[in-house]
């Protein structure tokens, strides 16, 4: 029997305005944002990086980040108005009746003590538990979130566990006191696809058997779709809509929200192949270690000219190491990579400077790819006039013409720093920089994977339209199913450094996989609230036969 | 020059202060021969005269005018000190980025060299070199630099290293860039905030060590007028209640605090690199 107090609002937040201190100015972050969640209700927060859905996660317990500042609105819980509350109230609050899981469990863990020393620290320093009532409870909550060996996993160190069991363990810490509210801000954005999926499964029983709200905070809408009962869609501070789960997922109403489901769609044109296109490189049994560690072993494959390959694999599979083998960074210790018929020399110290020309990368994180302290003029220029040796007014229209054909206006941008770029723009100067040497491959590593969905999807037609226009050949190493559908010829899958299938991309999609790659495929969330609940009841069925 | 009126704006009080006295004491040094009513090295009158109309500041020991040494004084010290930092940066900067960007055995040798000079108390290694070498101000300069510079090797060493894991620092390589424009174009303008503070309190040490050096007799010699050594020479004053060897001192003081201000300064201003 569900009584009346069920259904009352435990949280209420009314005209929610924050303002974030920019260059000696106020600006608002959060311009007026109404939400309401219900006891035992799951509430889901999605936007785009800057959004504000994580500032609004942290305001539910009446908090603020440095540098920030409550503008106006309420943050009613359960009756109690969080904004303005003296400090004590609000400390009392966290924990024992709002609790917060964040992003990163590695950096949140103090890394001096064990799990369980930890989970119980604030319950036993408030006086609600003893330690040995702390230690029990742990044991309890690790067993519900589906820990491996939960009576002893506890007493490990946090490096100890895996990133996956990690985020756990924090969940696990989260309710300890068993608190009314939980607020997930993207626990499962650092983690691969297949560890997701049991966070994700664990996290969503433990909530539903202990009845507790939450605020669920993602950047990823099929992720949010298995966990949350109602779902609001933010941009630049506003809320743009809210809807139920379903209701959402199915008929979207506003303009921006339907961009974001459409972004998954995006496929580059097939193109037809009268006959397969030579092999541009060839790699062959290649071997590489760090130090004692070895990290590729046997690993053949081709990549066929102006086609993309994708590799693909979780973290620690080896497809990084890969690139840098490529790339003549880590010389592999046996086998060899072969380049448009002639043999490339382990170290890049060996090359010369047209066969070092011929392999350009990109990089994931443009942040530290490009020099801090360079203009894109310079960054883009200099491998234009290294290479090829062009100066003077050869160099500026080459570097114009290529800012041009990454879509940046180079007379707004030549001259910025790369602080004065966003994201994507920070990209497209780091695609320049690879295109600017006139290459034959460009190795591109998870280059879309910390950017927007939107973002990301102009960078992919980006990529794409270069390759048609410029012949060019991509290795795409990525961990990204969505991407590799997208934009991908062939694809390799890895793990633990050996490859384990290769092929065209539609033999890859289509079943009968290898047991690994089924694995990975299965795992990517679909745009389907039951996905998770069918997967779970079929692994379960697969365990169970 | 938009940038440059935005950034006087800014300038904390303390800045300024910091800045204006830099500029006068420079200003001071250059036009010394202009602004001293005497030379440093005549003697023009009795010696110990008190203050006067005539020679402002009374003379010292020898019968020296007092101002015109402190004037000239501003001349020598701080021409020393500025060029003993400056070697010992130029040094220890192109020593520590060679360590970080090769890495390895020049990295190790250079490294256990360091551990080597500055084990040895400085001033002890200082005497030492003075000794054998005599106490020619290019001496002076020279061994100062060197002992400096192993600090100033220290520091670029380890911001640098942080720097060459970066991967646009993997890009120049894999580019195939040469050892010099990595070090001086990826590394070096992302290591200058730091450096360039160290460079205001590395300044103020070598001032100290000159001043005890020539308190002790052995940095700039007679009959030069330097701060330290005209505390030295006038210290008996000081036990009849006469201030004037205090203002050498006071001198050396007010400069250190100036550069320290505007050290702090920098050092704000450029630990977001975004301003």
């Amino acid at each position: 029997m569900i009584s009346d107090s069920s259904n009352a609002p435990l949280l209420t937040i009314r005209g929610l305005r924050i303002e974030g201190k920019a260059q000696d100015a106020w600006t608002p972050i959060v311009k007026g944002v109404d939400l309401t969640v219900k006891r035992g209700e799951v509430f889901g927060l999605i936007g785009e990086s800057g959004a504000g859905k994580s500032t609004i996660g942290l305001a539910a317990m009446g908090f603020v980040r440095d540098g920030c500042r409550f503008a106006g609105g309420s943050v009613l819980f359960d009756g109690i108005e969080l904004i303005g509350a003296p400090r004590k109230v609000r400390l009392g609050m966290r924990s024992s009746r709002i609790a917060y899981v964040a992003q990163s469990a590695a950096a949140s863990f103090n890394p001096a003590f064990r799990l369980i020393d930890q989970h119980g620290e604030f319950p036993v320093l408030r006086g609600l538990m003893t330690r040995a009532e702390a230690e029990a409870n742990a044991i309890e909550l690790y067993r519900k979130l589906q820990l491996p060996n939960p009576d002893e996993i506890g007493f490990r160190y946090p490096h100890q566990v895996s990133g996956g069991q990690l985020q756990r363990a924090m969940t696990a810490m989260a309710m300890a006191c068993r608190p009314d509210l939980i607020i997930f801000d993207e626990p499962t954005t650092a983690l691969d696809v297949t560890t997701q999926i049991e966070v994700l499964s664990a996290i969503r029983d433990a909530v539903q058997s202990l009845g507790t709200a939450a605020i669920y905070v993602s950047h990823d809408l099929a992720v949010v779709a298995q966990m949350a009962d109602k779902i609001m869609v933010l941009r630049n501070g506003e809320t743009v809509e809210e809807a139920p789960t379903r209701t959402m997922l199915s008929s979207p109403r506003h303009d921006y929200t339907k961009s974001l489901w459409a972004v998954r769609s995006f496929r580059a044109p097939s193109r037809p192949d009268a006959e397969p296109p030579p092999p541009l490189v060839r790699i062959e049994s290649v071997d590489a270690a760090y130090g004692a560690v070895k990290v590729l072993s046997d690993v053949s494959f081709v990549l066929p000219k102006g086609r993309t390959v994708a590799v693909v694999g979780e973290s620690g599979s080896g497809k990084s190491t890969l690139a840098k083998v490529l790339m003549g960074l880590l010389p592999a210790k046996a086998g060899c990579v072969e380049l448009a018929g002639k043999t490339l020399p382990p170290s890049y110290r060996e090359r010369t400077k047209a066969d070092l020309r011929q392999v350009q990368m990109i990089y994931q994180m443009a942040d530290t790819a490009l020099n801090p302290r360079q203009r894109v003029r310079e960054i883009v220029g200099r491998p234009i006039s290294f290479y090829l040796g062009l100066k003077g007014k050869a160099l500026e229209a080459r570097t114009r013409q290529l800012l041009q054909d990454m879509e940046l206006d180079p007379d707004i941008y030549i001259d910025r720093l790369p602080s004065e770029l966003s994201g994507g723009q920070k990209q497209r100067v780091g695609i320049a920089r690879a295109l600017a040497a006139d290459p034959q491959l460009v190795i591109c590593d998870e280059v879309t994977s910390s950017l927007d969905q939107l973002v990301a999807e102009s960078v992919l037609k980006l990529l794409v339209r270069l390759q048609r226009e410029r012949d060019l050949t991509y290795m795409f190493i990525t961990h990204d199913l969505a991407t590799v559908r997208a934009i991908a010829d062939e694809v390799v899958v890895m793990k633990e450094g050996k490859v384990v299938e290769k092929g065209p991309k539609d033999e890859m999609f289509r079943p009968p996989h290898h047991p690994y790659t089924g694995l990975l495929l299965s795992s990517v969330p679909e745009m389907d609230p039951d996905w998770l609940t069918r997967l779970t009841a079929k692994n379960t069925m697969a365990v169970n036969t | 020059m938009t940038t440059l009126t935005r950034t006087l704006k800014g300038m904390p009080p303390t800045a300024v202060f910091g800045v204006a006295i830099i500029t006068i004491y420079v200003l001071v040094a250059i036009f010394a021969p202009m602004l001293a009513p005497y030379s440093e090295r005549a003697v023009v009158g009795g010696q110990y005269l008190q203050w006067s109309a005539e020679h402002w500041l009374g003379t010292d020991n020898l019968g020296r005018d007092m101002l015109s040494r402190l004037i000239f004084g501003a001349r020598n010290t701080l021409a020393i000190a500025f060029f003993a930092t400056a070697l010992a940066f130029a040094i220890g900067t192109v020593a520590g980025l060679l360590a970080a960007t090769l890495g390895g055995m020049v990295d190790q040798a250079l490294s256990r060299f360091v551990d080597i000079i500055m084990a040895v108390p400085g001033l002890i290694f200082i005497l030492l070199l003075l000794t054998i070498f005599g106490t020619g101000v290019g001496t002076l300069i020279a061994v100062i630099a060197i002992l400096d510079s192993t600090r100033v090797f220290r520091l670029a060493r380890a911001v640098a290293l942080g720097i060459v894991a970066m991967d646009f620092v993997e890009a120049a390589r894999v580019r195939g860039e040469g050892l010099l424009w990595i070090m001086r174009r990826e590394i070096l303008p992302n290591a200058a905030a730091p450096l360039v503070a160290e460079f205001g309190m590395r300044f103020c040490f070598v001032f100290l060590t000159i001043a005890s050096l020539s308190f002790l007799g052995l940095g700039i010699q007679p009959p030069l007028a330097d701060w330290g050594s005209m505390v030295r020479e006038n210290a008996t004053l000081i036990t009849f209640g006469d201030i004037t060897p205090l203002l050498p001192a006071a001198a050396i003081a007010l400069i250190t605090v100036a550069v320290n201000f505007v050290v702090d300064w920098i050092l704000h201003k450029v630990s977001g690199i975004k301003d």
